[in-house]
């Protein structure tokens, strides 16, 4: 005898916990499988563009660090790096440095909290994240030495820096430099072999090649599906070109590669800050710029690499001290638009671990 | 997915934990035992000086929040004095811009963060509650001759190290040390 059966409508989130935030997802479900997904975004809006058009230039500096709040010093640069492309603004050398230095130190912090709740939603409980947050504990100590807070950075200026770093900054960070290959070591031994990560991961949750590109994907989701792009190379900005790094490929683009991709760029980050800290030069930390700077009139957009993908900032200026239009390209949001594409036909325990691995952040999806 | 020998993976991940298992905790019983905290803290506050303040506004310009409020009438000598000076912590970002801007050094990041409240209105902080106290004191954030006369950050990357040096060497928890004044 056979048992009627009806597809079921299952609503997740958006206060659940492996939806990283409050991201709500209507799974249309055939028993346990995966038939449809519709994401529902907007809980965490709060306007940010629109509240940046009636701000100064640096005003909206803060408002960057509520976008990807796991992320804020990227976000600083990104955003910097646009005004100054919109008004010609040459920043000092040391700067340049610094703005690497903080800007890798980040990605690693980035991607230590990616691969940690990754392994949180896989049922790995807390024990893997826990490891990650303590090398994670220890950037967050020396972010806050820098610019005095842990989480809401502002530490950029247009034109430069806000304050130089500290004299004891650079000796700890040495050591952090020197430390943490040990540490990536240690989240291999922990996990490279394992068996319930290889074969709750592999194959899982695949996103392929022409796919990612034809969704604009970036950054290590883009990466680990195959194609080698990374704006820190191929577009360069700021000085990226003086620094010697790989960029890992991944083959199939399923969980496992993202996860791979996440730790090898952990690895090359640090390669950028042995060479950055090495070639650190004396001199002035912010260029002269006017306190309410009026940019020329004209448009610019300018992205960056940031741990998450291209992270852009379309500014219009019209020759006042607020920008007229300022939109923000958000990486996991169009990261997001591939989701449906790789759950379908998945179970419900894929789903979450293929969301997880996509590392989104819903401040800047709903911004 | 087919293994050659099942459990190796899982049997190195368990060895790690067990290694970790036997060294010192790197966290701190936190209400009884604090940490050394940075010295450009943007901390839960800001503290002003009536002194030095001439009452420009430059940083009640550069807030992003609009949040700063100054109300000035023109003194006897020809400067404005300060009627109201206040700022609502509530809504205040801490993003440092408005200590960045002012060009007296008036004005400074507190290096409280233990600011919670019962009422929303005893975060709006007035004229009196600004100015510096026992529990009120400046951060050097922005401000380097402030920033050089306090103690040094306690790092956990310093772990090894004294608090004194720039680390945070850890006392063992309260449960180990009852046990060995018993003598077990």
């Amino acid at each position: 005898m056979a048992i009627k059966t009806e597809p079921f409508i299952l609503n997740m989130g958006p206060q659940h916990p492996s939806t990283h935030g409050v991201f709500r997802m209507k799974v249309t479900l055939d028993g346990e499988v995966v038939v449809d997904v519709e994401p529902v975004i907007g809980y965490l809006h709060r306007g940010i563009e629109k509240l940046a058009e009636g701000r100064t230039y640096t005003q909206n500096i803060p408002f960057t660090d509520r976008l990807d709040y796991l992320a804020s010093m990227t976000n600083n640069f990104a955003y910097v790096l646009a005004v100054e492309k919109l008004a010609g603004i040459k920043v000092p050398e040391r700067v340049e440095y610094l703005r690497i230095i903080v800007a890798e130190m980040m990605r690693i912090s980035s991607h230590l909290m990616a691969v940690g709740f990754f392994l949180n939603d896989l049922g790995a409980m807390m024990t893997p994240m826990l490891y990650m947050f303590r090398e994670r504990e220890k950037l967050l100590d020396l972010f806050d030495m820098v610019c005095g807070q842990r989480l809401t950075y502002n530490y950029m200026r247009i034109g430069g820096v806000s304050q130089d770093i500290p004299d004891d900054f650079l000796p700890a960070l040495k050591r952090f430099v020197a430390e943490m290959p040990g540490f990536i070591d240690e989240y291999d031994q922990l996990l490279a072999e394992n068996e319930i990560l290889l074969v709750r991961t592999k194959g899982v949750g695949v996103l392929p090649k022409d796919l990612a590109i034809n969704i604009a994907a970036s950054g290590p989701v883009l990466r680990a599906s195959g194609v080698d792009w990374d704006i820190r190379r191929d577009d360069t900005y700021s000085i990226y070109d003086r620094f010697d790094f790989d960029i890992p490929i991944g083959n199939v683009g399923d969980c496992y590669d993202r996860y791979w991709v996440r730790m090898q760029e952990m690895s090359q980050s640090i390669r950028i800050l042995e060479q950055a800290i090495a070639q650190l030069p004396e001199g002035k930390v912010c260029a002269d710029v006017p306190q309410l700077l009026r940019p020329p009139i004209g448009e610019v957009y300018g992205h960056i690499e940031a741990p998450k993908g291209e992270l852009g900032f379309y500014l219009v200026s019209d020759n006042s001290i607020s920008p007229y239009r300022f939109h923000i390209r958000p990486p996991t949001l169009i990261n997001l638009t591939a989701l449906k594409d790789m759950v379908i036909g998945w179970k419900v325990a894929d789903l979450i671990i293929t969301f997880g691995s996509m590392d989104v952040c819903l401040g800047e999806i709903d911004r | 997915m087919r293994f050659e020998r099942y459990g190796v993976g899982i049997a190195k991940g368990m060895a790690l934990t067990l290694r970790n298992f036997f060294r010192p905790p790197i966290t701190l019983q936190y209400p009884e035992d604090k940490l050394v905290i940075s010295r450009r803290l943007r901390g839960n506050e800001l503290v002003w000086y009536p002194d030095r303040c001439t009452g420009c506004a430059t940083c009640a310009k550069s807030c992003p929040q609009g949040n700063i409020e100054i109300i000035t009438h023109v003194g006897d000598s020809n400067n404005y004095v300060v009627d109201k000076f206040e700022v609502d912590t509530g809504r205040c970002m801490f993003c440092g811009l408005c200590v960045e801007s002012c060009p007296y050094e008036a004005l400074f990041m507190g290096l409280g963060y233990e600011r919670a409240q019962y009422r929303r209105g005893q975060l709006v902080l007035s004229k009196e509650e600004l100015q510096p106290s026992d529990i009120r004191q400046p951060s050097g954030y922005a401000r380097p001759k402030v920033e050089q006369t306090l103690p040094r950050q306690s790092l956990l990357i310093n772990w090894d190290k004294e608090k004194e040096e720039g680390g945070q060497k850890l006392s063992p928890l309260p449960m180990r040390k009852r046990r060995k004044g018993n003598g077990l």
